[in-house]
């Protein structure tokens, strides 16, 4: 601290000098242990998910990734139709997703009044503070029902010559998981978007409608290219919002372990959907061991997702910075 | 020369027209997608809040739970599992709370621009990953040793909440004006009793608020407990975080797969209380955060 | 030419004489009767939420001359501007009042498009305001948007020719309209505005982003543009008005009984009268720099 003092002696000052320092470093030791001991955390659960699954990684290698089927019996474990069931619902729910949200987006930037703005937005965002076993807990009771006695059957005399939309005889399917995952990652999409779009500059719209172009047009050919990085990067946080839910999956999808099929009106399963469900029924040590690989699987995944996320908002912030003359 | 058609401004052109219908379309399909989303929100809770309400009664609250119940016998309640998540999430809160603010002093206060930036990293991955695979790493790490407990559960429940709570932190001190900061230095004060004594004061508004928030987020969750704390071991109220406990929400992802209407309902009554909580507190913290954020700015 | 002159205008104002004087490319102004009137505007008052902004407006804007709009900040002069094309509908709380006729018709009327308005009467903005695409695209885009898709690349030559900007940028025009100097980018907006064949060209401020030179760029492409277009005009700078106008519109400040504030057209003729020999006390006080 400073050695000038106007005033006079060190009694005057009693944390001045070494145990000031002390003090300082103290602090900022168990600060600085707090910090590495979340990155330390990581690592941790990187590691812990890797050496519970060395057991079936060295059994079955990389063909559990393509080979099917769950069967403790004869100790046969597979990945192939759950990683296709995790790609089906979550590609599904984002298709779903993001023209809604990109229209809620649009809707609270461009056309509400500035009274419904608020509430529209808070609402919005209140479908996120739902939890997954609640908007699971509804999709068994209520959606499932609704789909299996109306919707499936209608989809399916209209459109039953797409192999998509073949007969359903129960409400848990591929399609009840893709809407409960629609209605999950509906918020972050559109949250993000929403905040792209009141970023895109007053004077670039002023001056696309200024020429005498629709509103729309000027969406089309304004908005929608300024934020079109970020909304990448929206639609990728979504997608892995979905690739983890595994609670609300596991009680609407029907745990179906048989061979890959095409039908949405089908059971089906996830990865994290068998995880929930399987996880503390475990026989077998090698069954135990697959459920750890299957988390591997679904870690590497995330985390891929999150870095390439993580890119894309770095490469549209540099463009910003650009365009923001 | 021009080629404007002053008629253009009353009998608009074949092109005009066209072109008006569709921006008329695209306006009809936002409100839509609005309408849309509202509704989802409000069939959902309606739903929970019809079925919910109707059967919330005292004995939910009290009664222990019953693991067999027999159509037109007892119910039974729900103690355990409130009494469970009350124990989980308030001893998770404990655990992530403080380090969570250490985490954001550190990166506020001490910590060069790297290593911001690696530890911003690591909060973002953090809170990343699917929390089905935190519990399955907080099995491995805790329940093989030791078997299930409430105080695994926390722990669980705690990685969770750590990058929501070191996140807020770190936006809340960030607003805490450096003028602050050097009129303490100014004085003499070291840098420790700055930080403590007149940083973390000002942040401490935004800090509860956010540490509110993160409760909010991590008392609906199903999959860090599903492994790590089991449920249905005790029927009636278990305060002892050693033991395995029960929880809300992993009792009602159980009961939702029952097939008996009186265990539904028990369901949908254990939701609307969770989800009541949840919403309650979430918009209560949202608006003291609010406010405080403006007390904030106009200090500064 | 000149008319009278009072003594205590030449001292403060000589400098706008002279360029009044000098302006040798200033064609005499027809007379009023073979003006061509191209807005009629019937005392437009416009009110933004509870308060106005200007009002009782009345006057008449004329064909291929360049009117400007002059007066304090605070007068009203974007608003006003802003009436022609219908650009003030975008705030939520404005309102006007009275009416302004586009050759005849009422273009605030209730069965108007302000969309078909704002292809009719283009504008240009403060700050140049070019679209994050190349330099062909941000002519291209709205003439492919509006239908005037046939020969496209004709069509973009000719707006940045009549902009004067062509023979700079020619050889890169699919390069990112962003690298190009404020000056560039403004005339690359006006080439915009223009390529979709407007009738009127409204410039709010169009200059007062830009250095000198690029100012007198902009100046010269409106003496050399309004056989072909109508020009609007909002400057605060007087020397300018007096430079590139040929009708001036002196707006001031109003003052009510309790302290509200709002624009009122004070004085409204030919450029020369309005530098060397106003009506009104308020626009000699303005022109010759005694307040404002």
């Amino acid at each position: 601290m400073s050695t000038y003092d106007a005033t006079g002696s060190a009694a005057r000052r009693p944390f001045s000098g070494r145990r000031a320092r002390a003090g300082d470093l103290i602090l900022q030791g168990v600060a600085g242990l707090a910090a590495l001991g979340a990155v330390v955390l990581v690592g941790l659960i990187v590691y812990k998910v890797v050496q519970g699954s060395r057991l079936s990684l060295s059994t079955f290698g990389l063909g559990f990734l393509t080979s099917t089927g769950w069967d403790p019996v004869h100790s046969q474990f597979g990945a192939a139709n759950l990683i296709y069931g995790t790609a089906i619902t979550s590609f599904g729910a984002l298709i779903l997703a993001t023209p809604l949200a990109l229209g809620v987006a649009l809707f609270l930037t461009e056309l509400a009044p500035g009274w419904i703005r608020g509430p529209v937005t808070a609402l919005v965002e209140t479908l996120a503070a739902i939890p997954s076993v609640v908007i699971g807990l509804w999709g068994i009771l209520v959606l499932g029902p609704v789909l299996r006695d109306d919707v499936m059957p209608q989809l399916h005399s209209a459109l039953g010559f797409i192999p998509l939309f073949g007969p359903s005889s129960s409400g848990s399917t591929i399609f009840t998981a893709i809407v409960v995952l629609t209605i999950m990652i509906l918020p972050i999409v559109s949250s993000i978007s929403r905040e792209l779009f009141l970023g895109v500059p007053a004077e670039l719209k002023e001056a696309a409608l200024g020429l005498g172009v629709t509103r729309w047009e000027m969406v089309r050919g304004v908005i929608f290219p300024y934020a079109r990085g970020g909304v990448a990067a929206a639609m990728i946080l979504g997608l892995g919002r979905a690739l983890g839910e595994a609670i609300a999956v596991a009680q609407v999808i029907g745990a179906f372990n048989g061979p890959i099929h095409a039908n949405l009106f089908f059971q089906g399963n996830t990865i994290g959907a068998e995880l929930a469900n399987e996880f503390s029924n475990a026989t077998s040590n090698l069954e135990l061991s697959s459920l750890f690989y299957l988390a591997l699987i679904l870690l590497v995944f995330s985390l891929l997702v999150n870095l390439l996320a993580q890119v894309i908002v770095r490469r549209v912030a540099r463009k910003q910075g650009l365009v923001a003359q | 020369m021009s080629s404007a058609d002053l008629s253009v401004l009353q009998r608009p052109n074949d092109r005009l027209r066209r072109r008006r219908w569709v921006n008329r379309g695209m306006e009809l399909l936002a409100w839509l997608a609005a309408a849309t989303a509202v509704a989802l929100l409000g069939i959902v809770v309606w739903s929970v809040a019809k079925r919910g309400a109707s059967e919330l009664n005292l004995d939910l609250l009290t009664k222990p739970q019953v693991a067999f119940p027999v159509p037109g016998g007892p119910q039974g309640g729900l103690v355990n599992a409130f009494v469970g998540t009350l124990v989980i999430v308030g001893i998770a809160t404990l655990m992530a709370l403080p380090v969570g603010v250490l985490v954001a002093l550190y990166v506020n206060e001490f910590a060069p621009a790297v290593v911001r930036r690696g530890v911003g990293l690591t909060l973002d991955v953090l809170n990343g990953i699917p929390a089905i695979v935190i519990g399955i790493f907080v099995f491995g790490l805790i329940v093989v040793g030791h078997g299930d407990s409430g105080l695994a559960g926390s722990f669980a429940l705690a990685v969770l909440m750590l990058p929501l709570v070191a996140r807020s932190a770190i936006e809340v001190l960030a607003l805490v004006p450096g003028s602050l900061r050097e009129a303490s230095l100014g004085l003499g004060v070291p840098r420790w009793r700055t930080t403590l004594g007149i940083v973390l004061p000002q942040a401490v508004g935004g800090i509860v608020t956010g540490a509110v928030l993160a409760v909010a987020r991590v008392a609906g969750e199903t999959a860090p407990l599903l492994f790590t704390t089991a449920v249905g071991v005790s029927a009636g109220a278990d305060w002892n975080p050693t033991h395995p406990l029960a929880s809300v929400p992993v009792t009602i992802f159980e009961l939702s797969d029952q097939a008996l209407e009186s265990q539904h309902a028990q369901a949908w009554a254990a939701a609307f209380v969770l989800l009541m909580f949840i919403l309650v507190t979430s918009l209560t913290a949202r608006w003291l955060a609010n406010r405080s954020r403006r007390k904030l700015q106009r200090a500064a | 030419m000149m008319g009278q002159v009072r003594g205590d205008l030449v001292s403060a104002s000589s400098t706008i004489e002279q360029a009044v004087r000098v302006e040798t490319k200033r064609q005499p102004l027809p007379p009023r009767e073979r003006l061509e009137q191209v807005f009629d505007i019937q005392d437009l008052t416009a009110i933004y939420g509870s308060k106005a902004a200007l009002k009782g407006v009345t006057m008449d804007v004329y064909k291929n001359l360049v009117t400007a709009v002059i007066g304090p900040s605070g007068c009203g002069k974007s608003t006003f501007i802003r009436c022609f094309n219908r650009m003030n509908d975008l705030v939520p709380s404005f309102r006007q009042t009275g009416t302004i006729r586009y050759h005849g018709q009422d273009i605030a009327g209730k069965d108007v498009d302000p969309v078909a308005v704002r292809r009719t009467i283009g504008m240009v903005f403060q700050r140049p305001n070019p679209f994050p695409k190349s330099i062909q695209d941000n002519v291209a885009w709205g003439l492919k948007v509006l239908g005037m898709k046939d020969n496209l690349s004709e069509r973009v030559e000719r707006a940045l020719t009549q902009a004067a900007l062509w023979d700079e940028v020619k050889d890169r025009l699919k390069s990112s309209a962003l690298g190009l100097s404020g000056g560039q980018q403004q005339r690359l907006c006006i080439a915009r505005a223009i390529a979709v064949e407007p009738d009127v060209v409204l410039m709010d401020e169009p200059a007062s982003a830009l250095d000198p030179i690029a100012t007198q760029a902009i100046e010269q492409l409106l003496h050399e543009l309004k056989s072909e277009y109508s020009f609007v005009i909002v400057t605060h700078n007087m020397q300018q008005a007096a430079r590139v106008a040929d009708m001036t519109a002196f707006f001031s400040i109003s003052r009510g009984a309790e302290g509200e504030r709002w624009g009122e057209l004070i004085e409204y003729d030919a450029t020369e009268k309005i530098f060397t020999a106003p009506s009104d006390k308020r626009t000699e006080d303005y022109v010759t720099g005694r307040f404002g």
